[in-house]
């Protein structure tokens, strides 16, 4: 396309026309792949050639208006590029300014980075502009720092806001930070509260680096908020936003300033000056000069008893018992050779430990740490599961009643969970004898332990179950036949799992399940999953899955996306464990009406992870049904 | 083939309550009787005869069943300093069999701070005491009580509490300078007429238990709550310096020694154990195990015959063990 420059007084709304057209059928690429490269080059040393790009764009009919901005957009290679293509469009007209500063915000979230750099880009060039980035960042924040949102909408979304926030935060001025800073606090703080509700690590993440940013923004001198987190990819990516790569044209003074600022800052690390003097270096002492002396006359005694001393533990558990209830509680030592001995002890004498073994149950669950051990935490806990695993009964009567007892912290009840979830682990495998590595085994040696992102790790376990169920065509290596163990979780299984069900529903009045504590809520899901997927072969299986599809079925609706996330995955243990007959004789009506709800899920769940799980349970239903074809009646 | 460690000579049983201090009164004439002195948790002194290893009067109960951390005697086994919990130093006759409290002193000091007296003449005596002020260390003249100087550090220097003191002069006659480990892990030379600090080493990470000092060689040692004794010296300039340091196996020391004949040193430990070394070069000589808890405090007999010398060592497990070891050279 060429134009005749010079004094000519041109009409190009046809060329809008055109464009508007072709945009809106869908060829953005070829028309703008060849216009906008094209232009790039014409505009940036041309004021007219500046001037006919406004004029054309503002032709543009509001109908196609969307089509094309969105194309420039996206296809600009900076943000003074865009600011040169679209020069005040968005100030000028209507439609422009509703597709920038809202749709491609709040209504989209497909964009990729760059696209977001050159759009608040843009709007951060021009004086005139500079009023809609303000108010775009006050709408952002809005949004983000609302709780309905946060819990409803996409982390995908989440994620795309956040560096919107980022990205405006990076350009705004000191001035202007000044005027809203006020507002800037306010929603930080009510938008770091919904974030940190949130069960998932995800959104907490994206959450604490926000809040983070904004504070360093509007508190640049003062104390900032620090939040402790896993750093990983995206969060780098998010923190990298906030710092604005200097713009090459316009406001060619502002990058200049704050690099020079930057370089005053860091200053040298000035020394103290102390009084204390240093302490001198040893003098060399003169030893060799010196005649024999008379201390040669002392002949040293026999010193090879000197060793490290150690406080002996006890070896009874009895008197373990004692130490730790305090009756010597004067002797810390002892109580931390205790801790770190107990483990051992327990694993070493189980009939001992049968005697005493809701006692000291009792005394492990409200053990607090009185000197400072290393993992304190996890010698708690192996004691916890050698006891468990050593006399399952009662003990785990003992646990799951408490789990719904009064006066516990949150911690405590997600403790139990934990140590349960260990000790089924434990005594459904086989050949198990204290260590978690299984030589040569089918079972993947994938950690059951709900971390701080259990739904990774679940997933991880169905899939290899399903690869496993999937049809092979090729053997692979051959199995290694191992000695056939009694499963011990078979007798037990019960008892770990239905009285978790039990009382899910009624509130006490420091824990509510169905209210506040949907974290924890969303741990016992999972652990119901882990304990269904651990009962397999066990005889209580069936009575586990039907009673585990009713829970699920009640709870189906469930706002919080961990407790869904959970909430599948029973369905797929289920799937997996319960033999198919068993599944199709005692739950058809059930898994029916499961099946719809899972379509469901996968279609319109604004969670991603609960779509997959949906889908792959879908998928487990559809290999049971035709595994019972296969089979001749 | 080295000789496996010596047994205690005989051991002092009968104080009930952990032994904080000891002191040998042995050096009298002839029908004087070899008296060693302790001070207990539960506020009692005894006095043990160590002919018959027995005590021979009631216990000295002077501080109100607070804990007495210091005894030593000044000049003879008549006259007897006692420093206790109750925050009083007690001046003690105890001729002809009195037990009398014939004076005291009120230190308003609530630490652990072993007070140490240096003759200067006839009937006087410098003490230098902790004090009520967190950082300062107070001189005082008995039998009269005034106060001849206050060691204040200078502002910013942050000692810390003073931790354990030794004062004396090279000569009779010549200035008086004290020696103080502090809270911080240093150790600070003054100079008592002039109230002035001479010197000041770091040598330790954490507090100075306790300190020894031979004026002779101008060498001291000292030891805290880590692994680690440190040996320093005194230069002309009056300066300090790390001479070298010893690692130990167990960490923490409670009180250190050197005998009056400057050829052995012991060491009381937290692990139990007491420890002789070779002062001259800090060769480890034995390591005496005998106690089931932590030993408090060691102590060299004073004895005029050389191969009477003893050394008590008293612990938390409330006995007083003492040892006949390298008394022949």
């Amino acid at each position: 396309v060429c134009f005749i420059p010079g004094g000519l007084d041109c009409s190009i709304s046809f060329v809008s026309h055109v464009l508007g057209k072709a945009c809106v059928h869908g060829r953005q690429k070829e028309i703008l792949g060849v216009l906008v490269p094209r232009l790039t080059a014409l505009t940036r040393a041309d004021c007219i050639w500046q001037r006919i790009c406004w004029r054309l764009l503002e032709c543009v009919p509001d109908r196609w208006m969307e089509a094309v901005l969105l194309g420039f957009v996206q296809r600009a290679p900076g943000a003074d590029v865009l600011s040169r293509f679209l020069g005040n469009l968005v100030v000028k007209n209507k439609k422009a300014q509703f597709v920038v500063t809202q749709k491609m915000l709040l209504l989209q979230y497909g964009h990729t980075t760059a696209v977001l750099q050159n759009l608040l880009g843009y709007l951060s060039l021009d004086s005139l502009r500079r009023t809609l980035l303000l108010r775009v960042l006050q709408e952002l924040l809005e949004t983000w720092s609302s709780s309905s949102a946060v819990k409803h909408s996409p982390a995908e979304q989440q994620l795309y806001i956040s560096k919107a926030i980022l990205i405006c935060l990076s350009h705004l001025k000191e001035p202007e930070i000044e005027s809203c800073r006020q507002e800037l606090l306010t929603s930080m703080m009510e938008g770091v509260k919904c974030h940190l509700d949130s069960s998932l690590p995800r959104l907490r993440r994206l959450g604490m680096v926000v809040a983070e940013s904004i504070s360093f923004k509007i508190n640049a001198e003062g104390p900032v908020l620090k939040f402790e987190y896993e750093e990983d990819d995206e969060t780098r990516e998010l923190k990298s936003l906030l710092v604005q790569t200097p713009l090459f044209c316009v406001v060619s003074s502002l990058p200049d300033d704050d690099r020079s600022k930057k370089a005053d800052v860091a200053l040298p690390v000035v020394a103290e000056s102390r009084e204390k003097p240093q302490p001198a270096a040893p003098v060399m002492p003169d030893e060799e000069s010196d005649e024999l002396d008379s201390d040669d006359d002392l002949v040293p005694y026999d010193m090879s008893e000197d060793k490290e001393l150690k406080i002996k533990a006890p070896v009874y558990i009895r008197d373990c018992i004692e130490v730790l209830t305090g009756s010597g509680s004067e002797d810390v030592d002892k109580w931390e050779a205790t801790v770190k001995a107990l483990e051992s002890l327990v694993r070493k004498n189980p009939a001992a430990t049968r005697e005493v073994s809701v006692e000291l149950a009792k005394i492990l669950l409200h053990l607090e740490e009185k000197t400072c051990i290393e993992g304190f935490v996890e010698l708690r806990q192996k004691a916890q599961v050698a006891v468990l695993t050593t006399d399952p009964i009662p003990v785990a009567k003992y646990l799951t009643s408490q789990f719904y007892s009064l006066n516990y912290s949150l911690r405590q009840r997600m403790d139990i969970l934990d140590v349960l979830v260990l000790a089924a682990r434990e005594l459904s495998s086989p050949k198990f004898h204290g260590n978690t590595e299984h030589s040569g085994a089918q079972k993947p040696c994938v950690p059951l332990l709900p971390g701080r992102d259990s739904s990774k790790g679940w997933r991880r376990i169905v899939d290899e179950r399903i690869k496993s169920k999937t049809r092979r065509f090729v053997t692979g290596q051959p199995r290694v036949e191992m000695a056939s163990h009694p499963n011990e979780f078979n007798s037990v299984a019960g008892y770990f799992f239905f009285p978790l069900i039990q009382h899910f529903d009624r509130p006490l009045t420091t824990f509510d399940l169905l209210g506040e504590d949907h974290l924890v809520l969303g741990r016992l899901v999972h652990t119901l999953a882990i304990l269904m997927y651990l009962a397999v072969n066990t005889v209580a299986v069936t009575a586990m899955g039907k009673a585990l599809l009713e829970f699920v079925w009640a709870l189906r609706f469930h706002t919080d996306s961990y407790v869904r996330q959970g909430l599948l995955s029973c369905v797929s243990s289920l799937l997996l464990s319960v033999p198919t007959e068993w599944i199709l004789a005692d739950m058809a009506e059930e898994l029916l009406e499961t099946q719809s709800w899972l379509g469901d899920v996968m279609e319109k769940d604004p969670d991603g992870d609960c779509r997959r799980l949906a889908l792959q349970n879908l998928l487990l239903m559809e290999n049971l049904k035709k595994k019972l074809e296969a089979v001749p009646s | 083939m080295a000789l496996p460690p010596p047994d205690p000579q005989f051991v002092l049983r009968g104080t009930s309550a952990a032994v904080h201090t000891l002191h040998f009164s042995c050096g009298g004439p002839e029908p004087d009787i070899p008296l060693l002195f302790s001070g207990s948790e539960n506020g009692f002194i005894h006095v043990w005869n160590l002919k018959t290893h027995r005590v021979d009067t009631a216990p000295l109960d002077g501080h109100g069943r607070k804990s007495v951390y210091c005894v030593t005697t000044m000049g003879d086994k008549d006259r007897l300093l006692s420093q206790g919990r109750d925050q009083r130093i007690c001046l003690w006759d105890l001729a002809e069999g009195r037990t009398a409290v014939t004076d005291s002193v009120f230190t308003e000091h609530v630490g652990f701070c072993r007070c140490s007296l240096l003759k200067v003449a006839q009937g006087r005596w410098l003490m230098a005491m902790a004090a009520r002020s967190l950082e300062e260390v107070q001189i005082l003249e008995l039998p009269s009580k005034m106060s001849v100087c206050t060691l204040k550090p200078e502002v910013g220097a942050r000692l810390g509490m003073p931790m354990c003191l030794k004062l004396w002069q090279l000569s009779c006659g010549s200035q008086p300078v004290l020696l103080a480990g502090y809270e911080d892990g240093s150790v600070v030379l003054w100079n008592v007429s002039m109230g002035k600090a001479l010197s000041r080493l770091t040598c330790h990470q954490e507090p100075v238990m306790s300190l020894d000092f031979d004026w002779e060689k101008a060498k001291g040692i000292s030891g805290s709550s880590e692994k680690v004794l440190s040996i320093w010296s005194l230069n002309e300039q009056q300066n300090l310096q790390v001479y070298k340091t010893h690692g130990l196996v167990n960490a923490g020391i409670s009180d250190i020694t050197i005998r009056p004949d400057k050829k052995i040193l012991a060491t009381a430990g937290w692990d139990h154990r007491i420890r002789i070394f070779g002062w001259k070069k800090l060769k480890p000589l034995a390591v005496l195990d005998y106690h089931t808890a932590t030993v408090h405090c060691v102590s060299f007999s004073d004895h005029s015959k050389p191969g009477d010398r003893v050394l008590a060592a008293g612990s938390k497990d409330q006995r007083i063990s003492v040892w006949s070891i390298y008394a022949q050279t």
